[in-house]
């Protein structure tokens, strides 16, 4: 874990320093008469003179104090300040998503390994492959002809309607929840594909496990065995590969958040790489990357938790 | 049994695989043929054909610009495809490399490598892809390169685990024993035994990259206007979305036929590969 951590800042420390042009040199585009002695000046109020660890270290020892800098934007304003104001969003719109993907999933991948090979199994396989292929933007796109441009039954972009603030406390959650729903909905859809179909292969292959066949033999009812005995063993990878999606939801933020207009860290991302401001790009990074590791170890934890083979330290 | 029977039983034996096989083929062809399949030029401007919806003339309608969709959308296949196919490439290149040495080369290695390969995972590589976008200037070889650069980390890992599981096995343990240098054992002995996972591998990536590669085009930071691309023509669709669904309709459905395709082709030859691992995701 820690480890991991210290990898993360040494790779992100590492592209920003690798990457063509510094600050200094930004500048130079800016003026193009400044003069070699400003541009020494420069380097060495932004500290770029030292030898490359001893940056390194102090932007370490800034970062521990979740200090990333000041953006390079015109109003100049700490990262951190930034990102946390934006972050609640994105966090809210994937924990939503997770959420909804295991609600949905998990009943679907029951339902296709205890019915395997049925009409109801091929469907959801068809339709898990359509939902791996299908680009979540493009879902978005559909969406909002159909539920927001022709039936007008959604919001199609941002996550107030105009005049929210005279809005009463239930008026404003109603409005809050009409704004996110196509938005979670299209953050889900490929976990959805991914999840339903791992649970059904989890379930299969825990149906046909030793301990299962002994139960079936001492009698005990197919409806205890299926939604008892093998459900509780195909969930716990389930554990494992929802801390290996945050990657690809906080990655899938950046496209959502653009699309429907949400403020979230996403679109500040995005806004981020077009204005080439390197100090939130790489504060977002860097947070991105620890929140996943923070998921991981969440999911570490959780399996622990829930597997006693595990707790106890035996072999698995 | 006549070879048609045969045919058709591999049909039904095999269903994704040639399903797979049926579109990949055909948006290939699609892509290699389209300056004779595109009844318009893909960057003719026509001021009087504006925004027009699909019909005889324009099967999939006209852009902002009058620019056919259709031929448009030809054009954009070549692009997808030669980006899925040199970002794989990279990545299965690096993968490989590392999988080899990490698997073959001893402790130290191993654990150094897969070190690093689980540190690049904690990234989300949507984030590592457009920050590096942003250092550099968004191009078609710049973004293959991103792409090939953020994605090897599957195939290192798997590459890793076949080596780790054949370098046991009587034949490789026969061949170190009578000397032949690690290098030609791994070209020779251990390399042909993984490729089937490999290739399927390499294959699914081509469908990821073909979504990553329309992910960027669509924010703007992928293929440039005017050159035509999936993504660039949905940015346009989501301009448009109030008066013009054509745009936002067509080049998504070729997206999504194509990653179907190859995730089809990639987990029908995984079954082909090996049975025993069917049905699993």
């Amino acid at each position: 874990m820690i480890p991991l951590l210290f990898g993360i800042t040494i790779i992100s420390f590492a592209m920003m320093h690798l990457a063509p042009g510094e600050p200094s040199v930004v500048g130079q585009e800016l003026n193009p008469r400044i003069s070699a002695h400003d541009i020494e000046r420069l380097r060495s109020y932004y500290g770029l003179d030292k030898p490359l660890s001893v940056q390194y270290w102090r932007w370490l020892k800034r970062l521990v104090h979740l200090d990333f800098g000041n953006s390079f934007s015109a109003d100049s304003r700490p990262v951190i300040d930034k990102i946390a104001e934006r972050l609640p969003v994105t966090l809210w719109i994937n924990v939503l998503a997770i959420l909804l993907i295991l609600a949905v999933a998990i009943p679907i991948g029951v339902a296709s390994a205890v019915h395997q090979d049925s009409w109801g199994d091929r469907i959801m396989t068809v339709l898990v492959f359509v939902g791996f292929a299908i680009p979540s933007f493009w879902l978005g796109l559909m969406l909002m002809i159909g539920l927001g441009v022709n039936l007008n039954w959604l919001p199609i972009s941002g996550i107030h309607s105009y005049g929210w603030q005279h809005m009463d406390f239930w008026e404003r959650q109603r409005d809050l929840v009409r704004h996110l729903t196509m938005p979670v909905l299209v953050s889900a859809i490929a976990g959805l594909a991914g999840m339903s179909r791992f649970m059904r292969s989890g379930m299969l292959e825990v149906i046909r496990a030793d301990f299962i066949t002994t139960a079936r033999a001492m009698g005990v009812p197919e409806t205890r065995i299926r939604y008892r005995l093998a459900l509780k063993n195909a969930l716990l990878p389930i554990i494992t590969l929802l801390g290996l999606s945050i990657p690809g939801l906080i990655g899938g933020s950046v496209i959502i958040e653009q699309l429907f207009s949400v403020p979230g860290m996403g679109q500040l991302f995005y806004q981020a790489v077009l204005s080439r401001d390197y100090p939130l790009i790489m504060g977002i990074t860097v947070i991105g990357a620890v929140l996943t590791l923070l998921g991981n170890l969440l999911a570490d934890v959780a399996y622990a938790w829930a597997d006693p083979r595990i707790r106890h330290g035996g072999k698995g | 049994m006549t070879r048609s029977q045969a045919a058709l039983a591999f049909c039904r034996r095999h269903p994704m695989l040639v399903a797979g096989g049926i579109i990949v083929g055909t948006v290939s062809l699609l892509a290699l043929l389209a300056p004779w399949l595109a009844p318009y030029d893909p960057t003719d401007i026509n001021v009087k054909a504006i925004l027009l919806p699909p019909s005889w003339q324009h099967w999939c309608g006209t852009d902002t610009l009058g620019r056919d969709v259709f031929s448009r959308m030809l054009y954009g296949a070549r692009v997808s495809l030669a980006v899925g196919f040199v970002a794989v490439g990279i990545a299965m290149l690096i993968g490989i490399l590392l999988g080899a040495v990490a698997g073959y080369g001893g402790k130290l290695a191993d654990s150094l490598i897969m070190r690093w390969t689980d540190m690049v995972l904690c990234f989300p590589t949507f984030f590592l892809i457009l920050a590096v976008i942003a250092f550099l200037k968004p191009s078609i070889w710049n973004i293959m390169i991103v792409i090939g650069l953020t994605s090897w980390m599957g195939v290192a890992r798997l590459v890793r685990a076949e080596f780790l599981s054949l370098r046991q096995r009587e034949f490789v343990l026969a061949a170190r024993a009578t000397g032949i240098p690690a290098v030609r054992i791994i070209g020779r002995h251990l390399l042909p035994n993984a490729m089937g996972p490999i290739l399927v591998s390499a294959i699914l990536g081509v469908a990821g990259a073909v979504l990553v590669e329309s992910g960027l085009s669509f924010l703007g930071l992928g293929v440039q206007p005017p050159n035509p691309s999936w993504g660039n023509i949905l940015t346009e669709g989501k301009d448009n979305i109030q008066i013009a669904w054509w745009l936002s309709l067509y080049p998504g459905l070729a997206i999504l036929v194509t990653v179907l395709g190859y995730n089809l082709l990639g987990e029908g030859l995984r079954d082909y590969f090996d049975p025993k691992m069917s049905g699993r995701p």
